[in-house]
């Protein structure tokens, strides 16, 4: 896994409450057998003004002016900020994958949904998450152009490019641990495989239909 | 002090927690199909892993199948991409083995949250996991079953356990009779707009109360199928008399002594009369109503003779534009009789309400009545091979054609629209699935999410109507 420990970024704000994994990245491209490809259909339907299908010249597709990641200040964006709930709906970790893919490493929002929060751990994207009140004025302070955030996930704190301005975020030690040192989550788990060797025996002692 | 039915299943699945709560939770039940396992699969080829206990997993291939043309075997999967991901379920199946496998044109293909409690491999007390969030539909047996990510998938292939951490304990307590005409989709869905679309986050619901209790084990499918919906990972019912019932003589269930035993264990799956939970909702069966989901959020929902809300009238200006939002891509005007609003197309389907008991109850409504003529398709999707053998040998396929719907083959189908099944832009779908999302089922799409009973009515009237009216 990717390592996560200090990122100064551009901020692109997306201002819209419980953003689904189906808007994040349209079934359609979930058909890909693959872990790569994704950035370039992230919010297809509102990034594009035709309808996306795998296997189409995404260069060559009709952009959404309105559309704030189209926007020329935003290009290179690496933190995404957003609204409660980001991350809602399905379990398709193609929704950090193509985030990622696009060139964000963190989003920030006042909640996230419980299964994407989990899969961005997983892949070295950074969620974080911030009072609404913060959120509120990170948003109001993302109308300058060039607005970028300092993310310190050793101090758990995001702060202004400035430093005039820093916000505290809590995230589980163990997965602060694996992000911070880019650990390979199964090593992590197989280094207590005697114990799972041993609770399983027991178990299927137990419950033996469980194991038929 | 008491613990609840979450309580118990955590605790018996514990194999280990780091001091900050982290737990490795051993894992009894993994289903795998071909959308979220391809990656999983090849991250443990590159790493030289072997799936730890291949007995658990049961798989199957159901979100890309088409649910026409299986006559001509596999090149009935037209498009390339959906066939080569499919294809690649089954060489991974071949490579590292399956407890079962249900390949496309099987007999017993279908819906994974189908398929796994028909064959009796969903067993209460599991653990539970696949990589799709209606896998709290599985807690309706009394499992702790959720959703997980690909990364999770391959973890669990790996090592037979999830890292995970304790949720919160939240239970929603429905009492009274239901209504005629009112189903278990109308609980969950006036328990989402009640609760809203976050409102289970980070929480294990348990479904309780004599309304839950006196639902069909179908039913509990469909209650905590949902339970995502309301951001909740897992949703679980206790178990009682209805789930042992419906589980004897199954293909994977416990039989000869093991069955009494098993039956024995399975009969503690329930929280104490003491057991605390960290958050309460009641609601009284008597007062909820069909419902029809308006916007493009299952909390979006209104009483079936309600009209479509007004954002003005909301406060909070972060909900008001979404409702705003929604209302444009919806193409709804607010005020407008919720009963007014002509639909293009039907679908009765989906791991919500793709069962016998489902179909059933459509079929009742449709019996004798034509669809609508401003209705382009109206298809009904059996959840299984099996759903549709039953209802095949009911005569519900004979009820449903002769009433103009389209009686098709099994599979995920037009809830999610990775098939050839799916809306046009700008159409409207009465659907019995349970996402309303932007193009969740075809760009463009506009989804309004009802129970199987008034997917089929408005079927018929080529609107919304009130199935409590039907005669």
């Amino acid at each position: 896994m990717e390592k996560f420990t200090v990122l100064n970024g551009l901020v692109a704000p997306l201002d819209r409450a419980n953003v689904d994994t189906d808007a994040i990245i349209p079934k359609q491209f979930l058909k890909s057998i693959k872990r790569s490809g994704y950035g370039p259909n992230l919010f297809d339907a509102w990034r594009y003004l035709d309808i996306g299908q795998p296997g189409m010249d995404n260069a060559k597709r009709p952009l959404n002016p309105d559309f704030v990641l189209n926007q020329a200040r935003y290009k290179g964006a690496e933190i995404l900020l957003a609204r409660k709930n980001f991350g809602c709906g399905s379990s398709r970790e193609h929704a950090p994958w193509a985030l990622q893919q696009y060139g964000f490493k963190c989003v920030i929002a006042p909640s996230f949904g419980d299964i994407f929060y989990e899969n961005s751990f997983k892949n070295g994207f950074l969620p974080v998450v911030l009072s609404a009140t913060e959120v509120d004025s990170l948003f109001y302070e993302s109308a300058l152009p060039g607005f970028r955030l300092v993310v310190d996930l050793d101090r758990q704190t995001v702060s202004t490019a400035d430093g005039s301005k820093s916000y505290k975020f809590d995230v589980d030690p163990s997965r602060r641990h694996s992000l911070l040192n880019g650990l390979d989550e199964i090593g992590v788990t197989l280094r207590h495989a005697d114990e799972i060797r041993a609770f399983e025996a027991r178990r299927r002692d137990q419950f033996p239909w469980l194991f038929r | 002090m008491g613990r609840t039915l979450y309580d118990k299943l955590w605790d018996s699945h514990v194999v280990h927690v780091e001091k900050d709560g982290t737990a490795l939770l051993y894992i009894d039940r993994h289903l795998v199909h071909e959308v979220t396992s391809p990656q999983a699969f090849e991250g443990l080829k590159l790493a030289g892993r072997k799936p730890w206990r291949i007995g658990s997993v049961v798989a199957t291939a159901d979100h890309n199948t088409p649910t026409t043309g299986w006559d001509r075997g596999l090149d009935g999967i037209v498009d390339p991409i959906s066939r080569l991901q499919v294809d690649t379920l089954t060489k991974n199946i071949k490579e590292y083995g399956a407890k079962v496998y249900f390949p496309f044109l099987d007999k017993r293909q279908g819906i994974v949250h189908v398929i796994g409690p028909e064959q009796g491999a969903t067993l209460p007390g599991m653990t539970v996991v696949c990589g799709d969030s209606h896998t709290s539909t599985h807690g309706a047996f009394g499992c702790l079953a959720h959703g997980i990510g690909t990364s999770e998938v391959e973890h669990v292939l790996a090592t037979q356990c999830l890292v995970t951490k304790k949720m919160k304990n939240m239970r929603v307590t429905v009492e009274g009779p239901l209504g005629r005409g009112v189903t278990a989709k109308d609980i969950v869905l006036a328990v989402i707009g009640r609760i809203g679309i976050a409102g289970g986050t980070g929480s294990a619901v348990e479904f309780a109360g004599s309304t839950i209790r006196a639902l069909s084990m179908e039913g509990r499918m469909t209650v905590c199928n949902m339970a995502i919906e309301a951001g909740a990972r897992a949703g679980m019912v206790a178990v009682d008399d209805t789930t042992v019932q419906y589980l004897k003589g199954r293909t994977f269930s416990p039989n000869g002594p093991e069955w009494d035993q098993a039956v024995a264990t399975w009969k503690m799956l329930n929280s104490d009369p003491d057991a605390k939970f960290d958050i309460e909702v009641k609601l009284d069966a008597r007062e909820i109503a069909p419902q029809i989901t308006w916007g493009t959020s299952p909390e979006m929902v209104v009483a079936v003779e309600a009209s479509v809300p007004d954002p003005d009238k909301e406060k909070d200006p972060i909900k008001r534009e979404g409702m705003e939002r929604a209302l444009v891509y919806m193409g709804l005007k607010p005020r407008t009789p919720m009963q007014d609003i002509l639909l293009d197309k039907v679908f009765i389907g989906s791991c919500t309400n793709s069962r016998i008991e489902d179909l059933r109850a459509a079929a009742a409504v449709a019996k004798g009545r034509k669809v609508a003529s401003n209705i382009k398709v109206a298809m009904v999707v059996p959840g299984s091979g099996l759903v549709k053998a039953q209802a095949e040998k009911e005569g519900l396929d004979k009820v449903f054609r002769e009433s103009g719907f389209e009686w098709r083959e099994p599979g995920c189908s037009m809830c999610l629209a990775m098939n050839a099944d799916r809306l046009e832009p700008g159409e409207r779908c009465a659907s019995t699935s349970n996402r309303n999302f932007e193009g969740r089922q075809g760009a463009g799409g506009r989804t309004h999410l009802v129970s199987p009973e008034m997917a089929a009515a408005a079927a018929i009237a080529g609107h919304f109507v009130d199935v409590r009216s039907w005669r």
